[in-house]
């Protein structure tokens, strides 16, 4: 694991801008989480002073946003509002300030033999992948996007990705934009013209089940896939034993590990889904 | 500057203020971020004589003020602690106070007698309080008897300060306090969580997989602090107070009470970085005061006036 710079910024929000009555992008000027995160890597950020809510909540960092000079200076954090900490960080105003704690968490990893990327996002699951798709752009490598959402009005920053290159493959349940279907549809297609030997890593993000379902086809592929997971969790840095996932051991039993610092990002091949607490939203 | 050190049995610790077991992992985690030898001490997590995988996730709930938590004790055993925790530890230069568990009471005493043949351990947590393991625990926290037993089958088997975690799931924890001093303890600490539950009314199921789980944080203050305040009350072996301390006034509040030293746990989930915080703050607070040295604060309260008269409480 890597050694932790973890700080705890009081961050002012520069931004909050509403993507939708449920989705909003909050940018925060936290320059030494942003100067250190690596792709993938979350903070816990307090949503609010007070008892309530008490603990912090953990956000994927969305984009490390840079000065003219190229400085990073500040995150912004994709949001979607479901709880009181969600919903808290939906109303909060440029000016206010929030502790930020981090960059925690294992980063994506980043192979050095692939030549194709193909990133599978559900939702808010699209949190992790602007940081990795910039890392990876900075490589050259060739970059899918696969992005789902029930409602085409559902899908955000698809320009975003678009303007650095990534070849976008949009998914929507009631058929509004781009393939009708979940997002394994479009996976299945794009499978059945790879072969075996087509050097291609696989990142996902998403709701429990889709992340299950788009391992277990990559799996019948003969593919790993990496896959961030989001836990109820109560610190962020490894000291409460409450975000554990399952992973599978050798013995065939299980082995419960700290998302937190093992995770967020796990080899899809390593968990035991069966054992995964359902999804949390 | 104030006196900050806290006198605590055998030890004089550098500042009153503890990480609380379960709530700091086993302190290495925290080593790149905080400097460990500012802390009065810490004290990892549980430890039995083997590793347990504790219990399936939801393991924490948030409640007013407060956390439900049902880890169920996960851990990695005395054994892998003492060759590949503590010796981090020893080096960042911690005071390292080990929560020590048990299914029967022979456990205990085996956990005792591994740590006790270790360099770096300054100080043994008894843990008969956790709410969330079926057997063992709490069982003897619970019951006079078996809190006298587990201290005293300790006590035969290390020279190490013994310092039973009292439970708050009791009649009168006073009388607990008594037989824990009585059966050779060298302090106590409390209090350990409330047994709780929450329920999710839109499912009508339990919201921890484990159904029950300990209530933790600011929640349960006052109550911890009346419980300190029995204590102190009824024993002469120094305590040690929790429940629901983030700040230097709780921390005083707790001594005032009669507490030598105090343990932080949820606040630090939400703040990490709240010891130093909290070190500046008793500073200020002793200025503020004239307190020279802030162990004179330890069981003011009970000078002030009349003792209370217990408002219901057995004979």
């Amino acid at each position: 694991m890597l050694p932790r710079m973890v700080v705890d910024e009081r961050a002012e929000v520069l931004e909050n801008r509403a993507l939708s009555a449920e989705y909003n992008v909050v940018t925060l000027a936290a320059p030494d989480i942003a100067a250190a995160a690596r792709p993938g890597q979350f903070v816990m950020l307090r949503t609010a002073p007070g008892l309530e809510p008490l603990l912090r909540r953990p956000f994927s960092i969305f984009e490390i946003v840079r000065g003219a000079d190229g400085t990073a200076r500040a995150i912004s954090i994709l949001n979607k509002r479901i709880g009181i900490g969600t919903g808290r960080l939906y109303a909060v105003r440029a000016g206010e300030r929030l502790d930020c704690l981090g960059p925690l968490g294992q980063p994506w990893p980043l192979s050095a033999g692939a030549r194709t990327v193909w990133m599978v996002a559900g939702g808010v699951g699209l949190a992790p992948f602007a940081t990795l798709t910039e890392a990876l752009v900075a490589r050259g490598l060739a970059l899918r996007l696969f992005y789902g959402a029930r409602r085409g009005e559902d899908l955000y920053y698809a320009d975003w990705f678009a303007d650095r290159g990534v070849d976008l493959v949009v998914t929507t349940e009631d058929g509004s934009r781009g393939v009708t279907g979940r997002v394994t549809v479009a996976l299945d297609r794009a499978l059945a013209s790879t072969t075996r030997d087509d050097a291609v890593d696989v990142y996902c993000c998403g709701p429990t089940p889709m992340m299950r379902a788009v391992a277990a086809r990559l799996a019948d592929a003969g593919r790993d896939t990496w896959v961030s997971l989001e836990q109820v969790m109560g610190c962020g840095m490894g000291g409460c034993y409450s975000c554990v996932v399952p992973l599978r051991t050798a013995a065939g039993g299980t082995h419960f590990v700290r998302s937190c610092i093992a995770g967020p990002v796990f080899a899809a091949s390593t968990l035991h889904w069966e054992g995964l607490a359902a999804d949390h939203g | 500057m104030a006196d900050l050190s806290a006198p605590l049995a055998a030890l004089t610790l550098r500042n009153p203020l503890m990480a609380a077991s379960g709530c700091f992992g086993y302190g290495v985690e925290y080593a790149d971020a905080l400097d460990l030898s500012s802390l009065g001490a810490v004290v990892v997590k549980g430890l039995f004589l083997s590793e347990r995988e504790g219990h399936a996730p939801p393991r924490i709930v948030e409640t007013p003020a407060g956390m439900l938590n049902a880890i169920g004790l996960q851990g990695i055993g005395v054994h892998r602690f003492v060759k590949e925790r503590l010796p981090e530890l020893r080096a960042r230069g911690a005071v390292t106070i080990v929560n020590v568990c048990g299914v029967t009471l022979d456990e205990y005493v085996e956990v005792s007698r591994v740590l006790s043949d270790h360099e770096g351990v300054a100080a043994i947590e008894l843990n008969i309080s956790c709410p969330n393991i079926k057997a063992g625990g709490i069982q003897f926290g619970c019951s006079l008897t078996g809190t006298h037993d587990v201290v005293a089958a300790v006590r035969q088997v290390t020279s190490l300060p013994i310092m039973p975690k009292l439970t708050p799931n009791v009649t009168d924890v006073a009388s607990f306090a008594r037989a824990a001093e009585a059966a050779g303890a060298d302090a106590i600490s409390l209090v350990n969580t409330f047994l709780a539950m929450a329920i999710d009314i839109e499912t009508r199921k339990p919201k921890l997989t484990n159904v029950l789980g300990g209530l933790s944080g600011p929640a349960i203050r006052p109550i911890a602090v009346r419980m300190v305040y029995e204590c102190r009350q009824a024993v002469r072996i120094p305590i040690v107070g929790m429940g629901g301390i983030a700040s230097a006034d709780d921390v005083v509040e707790f001594m005032l009470a009669g507490a030598d030293a105090v343990q932080i746990g949820t606040a630090n989930f939400a703040d990490p970085f709240l010891w130093s915080r909290i070190l500046a703050d008793l500073e200020s607070y002793c200025t503020r005061h004239g307190v020279t040295r802030l162990a004179d604060l330890v069981g003011a309260v009970h000078g002030s006036r009349t003792s209370a008269e217990p408002a219901c409480r057995p004979s």
